[in-house]
């Protein structure tokens, strides 16, 4: 722990990420208690404020349909962060379960799952998403499921690695002359030794997660109005570009924030951690 | 040797062979041999020569591979483990047999303190063993290897020990649900030959203790000649001589034990140094440097 504390104090970019998720992540959570106008986050009008620049009290500036984009923005992230958390949630015992039995057992087992794995890796995870949620109706619950399926893979392939490493130590040997089973090796002998990797890469997927999630709202595939999303809030000002840009770049800027803060903290985890090595 | 007990270990013309693209790899071809119980018994040979599958074989662990033949017979304790289902054969392994490898450091997990994986090998053979019961249990058969502070020991992780250290945790564990046979295979190799040394003093004694039978796989000619009773010599997967340790070492027969030992690394060119062949004087040696060994080897790395 003090190492950890050591390594992110010693480099700046640490510093910034940790700060830039504790913004992130204390909005969502204090969305009702810091939002100036916390009914905005529903399907509220008010034609009198409409389209307004950033000036006090809307900050950055109102919608098309006079609502506070600031106060969008903090039930937006909450929102992105819920979705992020669930999809990883979803995703990692997925991949992680598939990963150790692949590369646990090898042989046909090994290839069926895989292949499999690799069926879904072959296809662009965007495309995937979109052909997802083209056949189901665009909610929020859908655009989850969506970005689990295209998740998951990573975890499979990242987990398969190291268990094909970890299988050759001498400690799987040594528990399978004791006669332990092979779910006991599996889960409680090699797992514990993928957690930094995992760990690691789901601090960087939780920026990411994010970002796709908003990508399938710009286009109009993931959450629907009114529900704040920042990804749509971005598509919605677009049009209105470059005289309406606060439309556009506040809930872009948002965007920006939460994945390279992720992005940080996920290095800093990785030196902490040691899971490069 | 083959008294009126059964014999712990007794494999009789075990044939092992690979399945493979360009046809079978025969590996062994006919061993036999037997280990009777409280007995030290060395299979020595080069590298590839067939030891280390034997020790698979005899735990079950190659017969899971679906490219491997095999065929003879297994008998353990009396009972034919050959013609036994793996499940039941698997009921054996960490209770009535168990392992001790190369490399003392890599065989235990890092992510686990030394008292937790005591802790798992005890649930081997009483699934309800307590935490504060296996402590004391662990404690108490790391104090027989010499190891003066079990407490912290048990505390520590496998990386934050020495290596000497962590090969004494391994001969612990290996024993603590005494079973009837002990399979080293070339134990300690990874560790300096001191240390190496110390440890093959430690399990001798341990061994001779608990009453455990030993099959010892080697390539080093001094450690067995100081450790085993009984020698087999192996080569290219048949063996090619047997017998008491200090009459194979007196006048080998078969002309591949003459160059194994022709071949023993030499310092001041005397060949495998003249130790005393009788057991008594090896162990007293061994007591009158007790006092010694625990000043050197439990060092801690720092974390």
């Amino acid at each position: 722990m003090r190492r950890a504390i050591a390594i992110i104090r010693a480099s700046p970019l640490s510093i910034t990420g940790v700060a830039l998720v504790a913004v992130v992540v204390l909005s969502a959570v204090f969305a009702d208690l810091i939002a100036p106008f916390p009914e905005h986050r529903g399907a509220v009008v008010d034609f009198t404020n409409f389209n307004q620049p950033p000036d006090w009290p809307n900050i950055m500036g109102t919608d098309l349909v006079g609502r506070d984009i600031f106060s969008r923005i903090l039930y937006a992230y909450r929102i992105s962060l819920i979705l992020a958390v669930v999809v990883l949630a979803l995703a990692m015992p997925v991949g992680v379960t598939v990963g150790l039995l692949a590369g646990y057992f090898g042989g046909w087992r090994r290839y069926a799952l895989m292949r499999l794995t690799d069926v879904f890796l072959s296809i662009p995870p965007l495309v995937l998403a979109m052909s997802i949620m083209g056949v189901l109706e665009p909610t929020l619950l859908n655009g989850m499921m969506a970005v689990t399926v295209m998740w998951w893979p990573w975890y499979a392939r990242l987990v398969y690695n190291i268990t094909l490493a970890e299988r050759e130590e001498g400690y799987v040997l040594a528990a399978e002359v004791i006669g332990a089973s092979s779910a006991h090796i599996m889960f409680r002998e090699i797992l514990p030794n993928c957690v930094p990797a995992v760990l690691t890469k789901m601090t960087l997927d939780i920026g990411f997660v994010i970002l796709i999630a908003s990508s399938l709202s710009f286009l109009g595939l993931g959450v629907q109005p009114p529900t704040p999303d920042l990804g749509s809030m971005v598509a919605e000002g677009a049009k209105y570009l470059p005289d309406s840009w606060w439309l556009t770049v506040f809930p872009g800027l948002a965007i920006l924030v939460a994945v390279f803060g992720f992005n940080l903290v996920g290095d800093a985890l990785r030196d902490i951690l040691g899971a490069d090595q | 040797m083959m008294s009126g007990e059964t014999t712990t270990l007794d494999i009789r013309n075990l044939n092992l062979g690979f399945r493979g693209y360009t046809g079978t790899t025969e590996v062994l071809h006919g061993v036999s041999l037997n280990v009777a119980p409280e007995e030290k018994v060395a299979l020595v040979g080069e590298s590839g020569s067939g030891k280390t599958v034997i020790a698979r074989i005899v735990l079950g662990l190659l017969q899971s591979l679906p490219t491997s033949i095999i065929t003879g017979e297994i008998r353990f304790e009396g009972q034919d483990l050959s013609r036994m289902p793996p499940a039941d054969w698997r009921r054996f392994r960490g209770t009535r047999m168990s392992m001790i490898f190369q490399d003392p450091t890599s065989s235990l997990n890092p992510v686990y303190t030394i008292g937790v994986q005591f802790h798992e090998v005890h649930k081997r053979d009483d699934a309800g063993v307590s935490t504060a019961e296996s402590k004391d249990r662990a404690a108490a058969i790391l104090r027989e290897v010499s190891i003066e502070d079990p407490d912290r020991v048990l505390d520590s992780y496998p990386f934050q020990l020495s290596g000497g250290m962590n090969q004494r945790v391994m001969i612990a564990m290996a024993l603590a649900n005494e079973p009837a046979l002990l399979i080293a295979d070339e134990p300690g190799t990874a560790l300096d030959v001191t240390v190496q040394d110390q440890t093959l003093r430690l399990m001798h004694r341990l061994v001779n203790d608990h009453r455990t039978s030993v099959l010892f796989i080697s390539h080093n000619l001094g450690v067995v000649r100081e450790f085993a009773d009984r020698v087999y010599v192996i080569y290219k997967g048949r063996i090619v001589e047997d017998g008491p340790t200090a009459a194979v070492f007196r006048e080998p027969r078969h002309p591949y034990t003459r160059a194994l030992m022709a071949a023993a690394p030499r310092i001041t060119g005397g060949g495998i140094p003249d130790i005393a062949d009788d057991q008594e004087a090896f162990l007293a040696d061994h007591e009158s440097h007790a006092g010694e060994l625990p000043a050197g080897t439990g060092a801690v790395r720092d974390g």
